[in-house]
C-alpha cells in the first residue's frame, strides 16, 4: 500500500450468498479508511410487489425466501401478522413449535457466523469445526421440517408438521452435544490471547452510536444496548419462557463474538423449556382464504436482529401491501461508522461481524489511484490474505493455534 | 393495555387534531393518522417526550389519489407507534427525518425509488434499491404499475 496517496476502492457488488448484495466504495489514505459509501439493491427481486399479486398462502413461501438463513424468521413474522389481522388464535402447541424451529435456526445461523468470523481472521480450524458442529443442527432441522433451509413449517393458523416423542429425544440429544461444544468455544473466546488480541478494539461502535444509528440484534447488544424483540415485544411462545438477553460492553467485534456465543447457550435453554413444557393439542387451525380488511406491524427477533413486516389487508385473498424490513438494512449505517478511521486489513472481519453471510464468492477489489485513475485489481482472496499477513507481522498469528486445535480434536 | 391507553390519552390531550384518529390495534400496537402539516410537531413530541427512540421501518402506501407513508416508531418496552401521513399523488413531498434517525436514509431512498415520493432535505447519495438506468417515471410499488415480464417487454 502506498502511504501518501489516496485511493478509492469499490468492493462488491456481487455477494450472492447475502440476501442483499452490497457495494462498498472505500476512500483510503495509506492503510486508513477515510470514508465508506454503500450501494445496496443489487438483488432487489420485487418481493413486496409480488406479494400483492399472490394469495396469503403463496406469500408465506415467497417471504420465506427473502433470506436463505433467516427463512423461518420471515415466514413466522408474516404468518403471525396475517393471523393478527384475521383475529385467528393460533394453537399453543403451534406457537411452541414455531419457537423451537426459530431457536434451531438461530443456532445454525450463529454457528455459521462463528465459522465465517474464524476464517476472516485466519483461524480456519475454527471454521472447520464450527461448521462441522452446525451439521448437527441442520440434520435436526431436516428431520423436523423436511428441509435444511426454507423449512416450510409455517402455515396460516399454525405449523404444518407435529413433533413426536422420538424426534424430541433426538433434538435433546443434539442440544446436549452442541452445548458441550459451545462451552468450549466460549472458553476459547475468553482465554485464547490470539483471538482476544485480534478481535478487540476492531470495528468499534459505541453505545451512543448504536442507539443513534438504530443498530439491531447482536450488533446492538454487543454495544450494551439491551434490546431483544423476544423479550420486549413477545411473540410465539416467548412470553412463557425464561431466558436472558445477552449484552456486552466491549463495543467491538470481540463483543459481537461473545454475545453470539452466549446467545447459543440461551438457545439451548429455550429449546429445553419448549420441549419439556410442550402443550398437547392441535398444531393448526383453519384460516379463511379471504382476510378481513385491517393492518398490523409484526416484529420478530431474527438471528441478526429485529425483522419487521407491515401487512395491510383489504378483505380479499391477496394483501393490499406487504412491507419487509430485514435486520441488515437497519445495521448498514452502523457498519459505516465501524469502518471509519480504521485499517483496511480489518474490513473483512468488521463487515463479517454484522452479517454472517459474508461468504467465499469471488469478489474483486479494484484499486483506483485518485490522481491518475490507473486501476489495479485486488481479488477478495488477496485482500483476505493481506489482512491475515498484516496482522501476522504485528504479532497476531493463528498458525500455532490452528495446529493446537487440530491436536485437540484428534485426541 | 393501560400503557397503550395512557399513550393515546396523552396524545389526545396534547394534540386536538388527533381526535378520533388514534386506534389501538392490539396490545403494543398503536396506529394513528396525521396530516402532513402537523406531522413534525407530533413526531418530535413522540421522540422527545414519549421515548419512542427506535425507528423500526418506514412503509410507503398507494391509496389511489393519495400516497402515504407510515413511520413505525418503537419504544424499549415493545410498544410501536405507527404514524401515517398522507399527501396527494400529484405533489408527493415529505421532509427527511435523517436529522432524527440517520438510518432513515435508506428507507427514504426506497420511498423515492419505489413510490416516486420526493424527500426534501435528503443529502446526495446512491439510489436504492433500483438500478441506475431505471426509467425516471416508473414507480413499481404504485398500484398502476404492472410488471412487464420478459426481456423484450
Amino acid at each position: 500500500m502506498h502511504n501518501s496517496e489516496e485511493f478509492k476502492i469499490p468492493i462488491g457488488p456481487q455477494h450472492p450468498s447475502l440476501k442483499e448484495p452490497v457495494s462498498f466504495s472505500v476512500a483510503l489514505k495509506g492503510e486508513k479508511i477515510m470514508g465508506v459509501g454503500i450501494r445496496l439493491g443489487y438483488n432487489h427481486r420485487g418481493i413486496e410487489k409480488a406479494c400483492e399479486e399472490r394469495t396469503y398462502i403463496q406469500d408465506i413461501y415467497l417471504v420465506e425466501r427473502t433470506c436463505g438463513i433467516c427463512s423461518h424468521s420471515h415466514a413466522t413474522c408474516f404468518a403471525q401478522g396475517v393471523e393478527d389481522i384475521a383475529g385467528i388464535e393460533v394453537p399453543i402447541r403451534a406457537r411452541y413449535l414455531r419457537t423451537l424451529v426459530g431457536e434451531l435456526e438461530r443456532i445454525h445461523s450463529h454457528l455459521l457466523w462463528l465459522g465465517v468470523a474464524g476464517h476472516e481472521i485466519g483461524f480456519d480450524t475454527l471454521l472447520m469445526y464450527s461448521w462441522r458442529d452446525r451439521e448437527v443442527v441442520m440434520d435436526i432441522l431436516a428431520m423436523l421440517t423436511g428441509n435444511r433451509v426454507n423449512y416450510g413449517i409455517n402455515t396460516l393458523g399454525g405449523v404444518r408438521r407435529d413433533i413426536n416423542a422420538k424426534q424430541i429425544k433426538e433434538v435433546l440429544k443434539a442440544v446436549d452435544a452442541l452445548e458441550e461444544r459451545t462451552k468450549y468455544y466460549i472458553e476459547i473466546a475468553s482465554q485464547e490471547t490470539t483471538v482476544i488480541k485480534r478481535l478487540s478494539g476492531v470495528g468499534v461502535l459505541s453505545k451512543e452510536d448504536a442507539v443513534r444509528l438504530g443498530a439491531v440484534g447482536p450488533t446492538a447488544r454487543a454495544s450494551g444496548v439491551e434490546r431483544d424483540i423476544r423479550r420486549d415485544d413477545p411473540y410465539a411462545a416467548y412470553a412463557e419462557i425464561k431466558f436472558d438477553v445477552i449484552t456486552d460492553n466491549h463495543n467491538d467485534v470481540y463483543g459481537r463474538t461473545v454475545v453470539r456465543l452466549k446467545e447459543l447457550m440461551e438457545c439451548y435453554k429455550i429449546i429445553r423449556q419448549v420441549l419439556s413444557n410442550l402443550p398437547e393439542g392441535p398444531v393448526s387451525v383453519k384460516v379463511p382464504r379471504k382476510i378481513p380488511a385491517g393492518e398490523t406491524l409484526s416484529r420478530y427477533e431474527a438471528p441478526r436482529g429485529e425483522d419487521v413486516h407491515y401487512i395491510k389487508a383489504n378483505g380479499t385473498e391477496k394483501p393490499e401491501r406487504v412491507k419487509i424490513r430485514a435486520p441488515t438494512l437497519a445495521n448498514i449505517q452502523a457498519v459505516k461508522r465501524m469502518l471509519e478511521d480504521r485499517y483496511l486489513a480489518d474490513m473483512p472481519i468488521v463487515i463479517a461481524a454484522i452479517d454472517p453471510c459474508f461468504s467465499c464468492t469471488d469478489r474483486l477489489i479494484s484499486l483506483e489511484r485518485l490522481e491518475s485513475k490507473k486501476k489495479e485489481i485486488m481479488p477478495w482472496v488477496n485482500l483476505h490474505a493481506y489482512s491475515i499477513e498484516w496482522h501476522r507481522k504485528r504479532g497476531v498469528d493463528f498458525t500455532k493455534l490452528n495446529k493446537k486445535w487440530l491436536r485437540y480434536f484428534k485426541s | 393495555m393501560a400503557r397503550e391507553e395512557n399513550i393515546v390519552q396523552e396524545l389526545n390531550s396534547k394534540f386536538s387534531f388527533l381526535e378520533g384518529k388514534i386506534r389501538i390495534q392490539r396490545q403494543r400496537r398503536i396506529f394513528l393518522e396525521v396530516e402532513l402539516a402537523h406531522f413534525k410537531e407530533l413526531f418530535e413530541y413522540a421522540l422527545k417526550n414519549m421515548k419512542f427512540s427506535l425507528l423500526s421501518a418506514m412503509t410507503g402506501l398507494d391509496e389511489g389519489v393519495n400516497l402515504g407513508c407510515i413511520y413505525h416508531l418503537a419504544s424499549d418496552d415493545g410498544v410501536t407507534l405507527n404514524i401515517k401521513a398522507t399527501f396527494p399523488k400529484e405533489n408527493p413531498q415529505i421532509q427527511t427525518i435523517t436529522g432524527y434517525f440517520p438510518a432513515a436514509e435508506i428507507y427514504e431512498r426506497e420511498l423515492i425509488d419505489l413510490f416516486g415520493i420526493e424527500v426534501q432535505g435528503l443529502g446526495p447519495g446512491n439510489r436504492y434499491p433500483l438500478t441506475d438506468d431505471w426509467p425516471k417515471d416508473e414507480f413499481p410499488l404504485r398500484k398502476d404499475w404492472k410488471a412487464k415480464g420478459g426481456q423484450d417487454a
